[in-house]
């Protein structure tokens, strides 16, 4: 087999493989979020589509295809087509530099797992993708022709342009410790002292601005401004139904999902055992080690998706103004102050 | 008091200001709530077995195989809604009056319990039936028949009424 159709087909397999567990992890967290939310106000939650209601989210996906697709007689036809496919698309399009797990070795050609975890901008290319996901909300709002809708665009546009400074600036100075913008990479730098030298410790304020900036990334509580249902309606979405809705609400649940893998890549370890792996007795690049990388990175992820979860139905939405400076006054000057310490670190201390 | 600090934030302590402890309390209040027992009935399948004061459908109470009402006609009378009929007529029973037709549209009834206060004879009561679903204006047209309930499933109510009323 020749080297061009060997790794066509492995991409391919990868890629297939990625975008199914996309939608899956979708589906998961629409469910954990109806549990969660469910058991913290007292109740018990949806129980009547599977066994303990497991089938809520298919059900409802169902419904949205069920549902007739409406366009307002003022908007603009294409973008309004056209913005959720750029949502979905781009919450996809970040997946192609994740690693999911470590590598394994088949006869002399060895796989990562992820379609592209070594790409030399990896982080770079993630924060570039999260930008252009503002352009599928604008469009949204902007074209839906609705005062709630072009409010709801607007704000989600302000405010990701606020909060991506902060969270740029708390991950140059990961990338100034682990020297590399490939995620591989600083997962590897994590697994020095034993496993434990996660960057949750070594950086703890760029952790907190960059678990900040990621919620108010992904336009949820205490930062879902874009949305806002008591003042905007339904911000950016008004003016959607059927798939089209399902796909905004697709993307925001893929853009939690990706928002989670990224602190577990950056900050909790990534796919790293917090042990030497070799305690295990499975050699490096063997299917079970993969396997148990695969699953202590799910793990992590999911503890990751809970706390989103936990936090959206513990935490009050923001004021508007209170948001912007939160962004610009709080998290900014101390996103730099941390750069800056980190940098003075690097240089003299190490 | 002299109190020189004017709005909320300036009455905060710094670690208040910072607001990460407090919210950190927050969540540990949320997680608390979700271990705490829950409250959902599952209801087709569980029902809610209501207390004797619960007023739901008013029924005409059947005793002995005949109903106690002797068509005075006060509920009708006394119905804020006007959703009752009555039709009286003779019979050689000893109460001597009996209704040959007592109708409530129950589209119009209010559940104001009025009918049952104001009647002498304790013949139209509440009941404890609380899921009334009809197929059309019609069906909710409710007629003797439909409206009799013999007094051993009206217990509860005829307690209550003789307790507080």
């Amino acid at each position: 087999m020749s080297d061009l159709v060997f790794v066509l087909i492995e991409a391919t397999v990868k890629i297939l493989a990625i975008v199914g567990i996309m939608q899956l992890m979708a589906a998961v967290n629409v469910y954990m979020e109806r549990k969660v939310s469910a058991f913290i106000q007292g109740r018990i939650g949806p129980n009547r589509v599977g066994p303990w209601g497991t089938l809520q989210p298919f059900a409802d996906v169902f419904k949205l295809f069920m549902k007739e697709d409406l366009v307002p007689k003022g908007a603009d036809r294409f973008f309004h087509s056209l913005a959720p496919i750029i949502s979905m698309g781009i919450a996809f399009a970040v997946w192609a530099v994740i690693p999911f797990s470590s590598y394994v070795d088949i006869g002399d050609r060895r796989i990562y797992l992820g379609i592209a975890p070594n790409v030399s901008i990896g982080i770079l290319f993630v924060l570039a993708m999260t930008s252009v996901g503002v352009y599928g909300i604008t469009l949204a709002g902007w074209s839906s022709n609705n005062k709630y809708s072009l409010l709801g665009g607007l704000r989600s546009s302000a405010q990701m342009i606020s909060y991506e400074l902060a969270m740029g600036l708390s991950i140059i100075a990961i990338v100034m410790l682990a020297g590399s913008f490939t995620l591989n990479d600083i997962v590897s730098y994590q697994q020095g002292w034993g496993g434990w030298r996660w960057n949750i410790f070594t950086q703890p304020l760029a952790f907190i601005i960059f678990l900040t900036a990621s919620f108010a990334e992904t336009n949820r509580a205490p930062f879902d401004l874009p949305e806002a249902e008591p003042e905007l309606v339904g911000g950016y979405n008004t003016e959607y139904s059927g798939m089209k809705f399902g796909m905004f609400f697709l993307a925001e649940y893929a853009n939690m999902t990706t928002a989670a893998v990224l602190i577990v890549l950056l900050f909790l370890g990534g796919w790293a055992l917090p042990f030497d792996a070799s305690a295990l007795g499975l050699a490096d690049g063997s299917i079970g080690l993969a396997l148990t990388h695969f699953v202590v990175f799910g793990i992590k992820v999911f503890l990751m998706l809970f706390f989103f979860i936990w936090v959206r139905w513990t935490l009050p939405r923001f004021r508007y103004d209170q948001l912007m400076d939160l962004g610009w006054k709080k998290l900014l000057p101390l996103a730099l102050l941390n750069v800056i310490i980190t940098a003075f670190f690097v240089m003299f201390v190490k | 008091m002299n109190n020189t600090k004017n709005t909320e934030a300036e009455r905060l302590t710094f670690w208040e200001r910072i607001y990460l402890p407090e919210i950190a309390r927050g969540l540990g209040l949320t997680f608390k709530e979700m271990l705490k027992p829950k409250f959902t009935r599952q209801y087709p399948e569980e029902k809610w077995n209501p207390e004797g004061s619960y007023r739901g459908r008013p029924v005409l109470v059947l005793e002995e195989e005949i109903e106690r009402c002797v068509a005075c006609g006060l509920c009708a009378r006394v119905c804020p809604a006007l959703a009752i009929e009555v039709q009286a007529s003779e019979t050689n029973y000893d109460k001597e009056r009996y209704p040959v037709k007592f109708e409530i549209n129950m589209l119009r009834c209010i559940y104001c319990g009025f009918c049952e206060e104001v009647c002498p004879e304790e013949a139209i009561v509440m009941s404890k039936d609380y899921d009334l679903v009809f197929q059309s204006q019609e069906d909710a047209f409710m007629d003797k028949a439909r409206l009799l309930k013999p007094v051993s499933e009206l217990q509860d109510r005829l307690e209550y009424i003789r307790q507080y009323k």
